[in-house]
């Protein structure tokens, strides 16, 4: 049987539509709202101010999670108006700020976190004279918590 | 809408003025990350608790914005000073609009 050049570019275009079809459909489904990186969170919290590393700020967390859904941590950052936490290989990182008020008896909170996988965590504070510290802690996940 | 959400709260009954105090809250919430996908693949949509205000007779303990990266059945830990008798509030906000409440009273000897 004899086949035409017309023939085979008409049935390669037509394998090469399905071919795309499937890729269109998923670009689609990933296009949600666009997630802010670490370090873009940071920059909107500090405005851009420098940020130091080391004293006045802690972060408390289990080297080893077990289980990435629930993963308790605590913060504490004596004379700090502000803490935020970030978890850095999160599919979101933000994880948490928080704003303190008059009648905090401490600069410290603790609370639970889910995990996708091993990764570090940070925590950046804002102090009373508009300068700010941050910190990091290496947490090993065993099972991520993200679900998916 | 989240159901069963309910919140509880460690407050102390009584304590002496300034005195440092340690308030433990829970609310039961599924805190839906955003990032699951249900059995036929879609994703399902976040919803989550955003946002956490504890205030004492009007004036600011703490207030917290919340991530999906809260666990499920928010737990928070905090420490307050009572400078008078009075009564903490707490606040959650739910991403749906709906907000949650509880109140407990503080004596102050």
């Amino acid at each position: 049987m004899l086949i035409s050049r017309r023939a085979i570019v008409a049935a390669s275009a037509g394998l090469a539509g399905l071919a795309i079809l499937p890729i269109g459909l998923r670009a689609q489904e990933a296009t949600t709202a666009p997630v802010k990186t670490a370090d873009e969170i940071i920059a909107e919290f500090t405005g851009g101010a420098e940020v130091s590393e080391g004293d006045g700020v802690t972060l408390t967390a289990p080297e080893i999670a077990e289980n990435g859904n629930t993963v308790p941590i605590s913060v504490e950052a004596p004379g700090a108006s502000a803490i935020l936490v970030l978890a850095t290989e999160n599919p979101t990182p933000g994880v948490a700020t928080f704003n303190f008020g008059p009648l905090a008896a401490s600069q410290a909170a603790a609370t639970r976190i889910r995990l996708l996988k091993t990764q570090d965590l940070v925590a950046v504070a804002k102090m009373a004279d508009g300068s700010f510290v941050r910190t990091a802690a290496n947490v090993k996940v065993t099972i991520g918590g993200c679900g998916g | 809408m989240a159901e069963n959400v309910k919140p509880r709260v460690r407050v102390p009954k009584t304590a002496t003025k300034d005195e440092v105090i340690t308030i433990k809250t829970l609310i039961s919430h599924p805190m839906e990350s955003g990032q699951r996908k249900d059995k036929d693949g879609n994703l399902i949509p976040r919803s989550i608790i955003n946002r956490f205000t504890a205030e004492f007779n009007g004036q600011m303990v703490l207030d917290t914005t919340l991530e999906p990266a809260i666990s499920t059945n928010p737990y928070l830990e905090f420490d307050a000073k009572v400078p008078e008798t009075g009564e903490f509030k707490f606040t959650w906000y739910d991403d749906d609009g709906s907000v949650y409440e509880d109140a407990q009273k503080v004596e102050v000897s």
